[in-house]
């Protein structure tokens, strides 16, 4: 495979040639591309150097030391367990290993279907209604662990 | 055009993940429905602060406070209220189901409140700046740029006594005067929204809403050090508040107030968004401008400080968003009001996220002084379940917890460090009886553990060693020369890291090894967890005279190991125990009993 030989948006393209001008856009434009395609690619990584000069162990370096970047494709559906400090005191370890029994698979792993892979977040800043636990953009608060099967369920038919 | 009521709907992330903008939407196509549109005002607010009881809807004039509502309450609301002017009783607040219905100022947990930081949350529509304006908006600004030299705006701001309230508590008015008097042409302004301590959402809340305080607050700092640009550096994990900061930015720039020229005073001004990626270091001042050049968030030593050589070599200026929105207030209402409020070194409010076994969860704003007490058992309602207080822990993982004997402590920077904690960024987490403070403290080290960038040795390596030991006591396999270790590793790691990260990081353990020393030594000496939370600790026995010998638990068993004959006492096989507690929770009758 050549080097960075992916497709980008058009959108995607004009935000990195505005952004490799600007000094310092490197974090932003990493972000930009995790939009597009869910997770930062190898390739995109590699287009990304071409383009903006910047080299890629240094693009590696920047990507490895943020925990919001992902280097692997997650599942269709992102589910993220809240670690804050009040969700945690209120169960949300139980739910996390919950989650983890009912779709059967490890930390950083995506089940095989392709459908769901678990992730565990910092404070999602709704420490009110702890614990919680977010699917894509849906947030589940004041959970129990026998909640999650339903949950999960509605969104293998979507 | 007068509207006869106003209905306000929270737009905070508690409510609105418990579906207040369908609230939203279904007011809005009810009062259509019933034919008032014309009548009915509906805003989307910021946070009340009332969380716990979300999602909010508040009604004026008539200041009808209800909560818990739904989005098919909607038509009740209008139909009744708009429509006949009478209150939706069911849904009025009560603090039990037998008291009286309240109204909001009328709540014991607001009323020792005192607003500035979030005077305009829950009052006015953050993507509204001609409701920002109305409540006194950019006049701050205004006498910043037109009645004032910039060194007069830095006196008052030192005069006010204001201090960082991300956490280190350092004047605000001496950083802003350091960074005027360094030498150079371009300097910046920074907005720290980087709020990464688990537990805390004041920074998220303020900006949700009300955005434009913050914008305003940064450009007077420009104009009082000398810069032209601001950044505003959020995390990407708050997307609404990104949102309502791109809004407010660019009706801003509509009005005159952020761009060239801001005025007409001659004076230029810009502020850019950039996107945090999930690092608690970049918290850290000097992390967070490597953050910003683009680059892996570590931090360098001090000085030189930011206010000397910050982003890009640059003079700059580092403000954290709770510090920021208190800016426009002092400048408008004067030094000396603001220096009245709170303690002798501490003044004016601080904002805290009331967490955990509480009863009211939510968002509090108190003047310095106000004792732990105060908050915990009047604004927070007291412990959740009637059970026991336990300690409340200040500034996350930087930070310790307090114990009952302290709360009747003032709070200010010095009281809570001196106590061993410290204030932090706000986050408040009560803990009970149920919460092993070993376990937390493992929590918050794996925490550390996690997010030290690695730079240096004392905090890659120390929380690394402190979170070994942590766990092998949780196992039930520690010694007691582990505690002494705990100790001396905590100790060098506070004097010796490079960044406050590390400086604090061993701090929560540092403390529950002061107040709890007992349950240290219960798990090392007994192998015992008082409060259960051990799993590998816990033995699960079912007491035989509550035992009925329903046979509940055994077949709640997945391994099974419970036995026992019908209508007679059950016995578990701890050898077999896997320690699951589901014959726990399944038991009716309270007979299984943790030990």
């Amino acid at each position: 495979m050549i080097a960075g030989d992916i497709e980008f948006s058009d959108e995607l393209q004009s935000y990195i040639d505005e952004w490799s001008k600007k000094e310092g856009g490197l974090v932003m434009m990493l972000h930009r591309i995790q939009n597009e395609f869910g997770y930062v690619p190898r390739a995109a990584a590699e287009k990304l150097s071409l383009i903006s000069g910047i080299p890629l162990a240094k693009i590696y370096g920047v990507i490895t030391f943020y925990h919001f970047f992902k280097t692997t494709k997650p599942g269709k559906h992102r589910i993220s367990v809240c670690m804050g400090t009040a969700c945690y005191l209120k169960g949300s370890q139980e739910l996390l290993e919950e989650i983890r029994s009912i779709l059967s698979i490890e930390p950083d792993e995506v089940t095989d279907d392709g459908l769901f892979s678990v992730d565990e977040v910092r404070c999602l800043g709704c420490c009110g209604l702890a614990p919680v636990i977010m699917i894509d953009d849906e947030v589940y608060g004041k959970l129990t662990k026998e909640q999650l099967p339903d949950i999960i369920a509605k969104y293998r038919s979507l | 055009m007068a509207y006869k009521n106003f209905i306000l709907v929270c737009g905070g992330t508690g409510c609105e993940s418990s579906r207040s903008d369908e609230i939203y939407k279904s007011l809005i196509s009810e009062a259509e429905a019933l034919g008032v549109s014309h009548d009915v005002q509906v805003v989307k607010t910021g946070c009340f602060g009332f969380c716990e009881q979300g999602p909010i809807v508040k009604v004026l004039p008539s200041e009808s406070f209800y909560v818990k509502v739904k989005p098919e309450d909607a038509h009740e609301i209008i139909a009744e209220q708009v429509i006949k002017g009478r209150e939706v009783s069911r849904l009025l607040y009560r603090k039990d189901k037998k008291a009286e219905t309240a109204k909001l100022e009328g709540i014991e947990s607001y009323q020792k409140q005192f607003r500035i930081v979030l005077r305009n949350c829950g009052v006015i529509n953050p993507e509204s700046i001609d409701e920002y304006i109305v409540r006194d908006g950019y006049r701050a600004l205004e006498k910043a740029l037109f009645e004032m030299t910039p060194e007069e705006v830095i006196a008052e701001v030192k005069a006010s006594g204001l201090r960082g309230r991300g956490g280190a508590g350092f004047p605000t008015g001496l950083k802003w005067e350091a960074a005027r008097k360094s030498p150079g042409d371009i300097k910046y302004i920074v907005c720290n929204a980087d709020e990464g301590d688990p537990g805390a959402y004041m920074d998220r809340s303020t900006i949700e809403g009300d955005p434009h305080s913050i914008l305003e607050a940064m450009v007077i700092a420009g104009r009082a050090v000398g810069a032209n640009f601001g950044y505003i550096y959020i995390r990407a994990e708050y997307p609404l508040a990104i949102e309502r900061l791109k809004i407010a930015i660019q009706q801003a720039k509509n009005y005159g107030l952020l761009g060239k020229d801001i005025l007409g005073s001659g004076f230029d001004f810009d502020i850019e968004i950039r996107l945090g990626a999930g690092a608690f270091v970049c918290g850290e001042e000097t992390a967070l401008l490597q953050s910003i050049e683009g680059k892996r968030g570590m931090p360098r030593p001090k000085p030189p400080f930011p206010a000397v050589k910050g982003l890009w070599g640059k003079p700059t200026v580092i403000n954290n968003v709770e510090t920021l929105a208190n800016v426009p207030v002092i400048l408008t209402r004067g030094a000396k009001w603001f220096a009245s409020i709170g303690t002798d070194k501490s003044k004016g409010t601080k904002v805290f996220a009331l967490t955990g076994k509480i009863n009211n969860s939510g968002l509090i704003e108190v003047p310095m002084g106000t004792t732990l007490r105060e908050i915990i058992f009047d604004i927070g309602g007291g412990i959740r379940n009637g059970k026991k207080f336990k300690g409340v822990q200040t500034g996350g993982p930087s930070g310790g917890i307090i114990v009952e004997k302290d709360l009747d402590t003032q709070i200010s920077y010095e009281s809570l460090t001196a106590l061993g904690s410290m204030m932090g960024s706000g986050g408040m987490i009560v803990m009970d009886e149920d919460d092993c403070v070993v376990d937390v403290s493992k929590f918050y080290m794996a925490f550390c553990v996690d997010e030290s960038c690695g730079k240096c040795a004392p905090c890659r390596i120390g929380t690394k060693q402190m979170y070994g030991l942590l766990d092998k006591i949780t196992k039930g396999q520690g010694e007691e020369a582990d505690l002494v270790k705990l100790e001396q590793i905590g100790k060098a790691m506070t004097k010796a890291s490079l960044c406050m990260l590390g400086g604090s990081a061993a701090n929560p353990t540092l403390a529950t090894l002061r107040h709890f020393r007992d349950e240290y030594l219960e798990h090392i000496r007994d192998k015992k967890c008082r409060a259960g939370k051990c799993k590998d600790l816990v033995v699960y026995e079912i007491d035989p005279i509550k035992c009925i010998g329903c046979g509940l638990c055994a077949r709640h068993c997945p391994v099974p190991c419970i036995t026992g004959e019908k209508k007679k006492p059950h016995v578990i096989d701890g050898s077999k125990c896997i320690k699951c507690g589901e014959c726990f929770v399944a038991c009716k009758f309270g007979a299984v009993v943790k030990r």
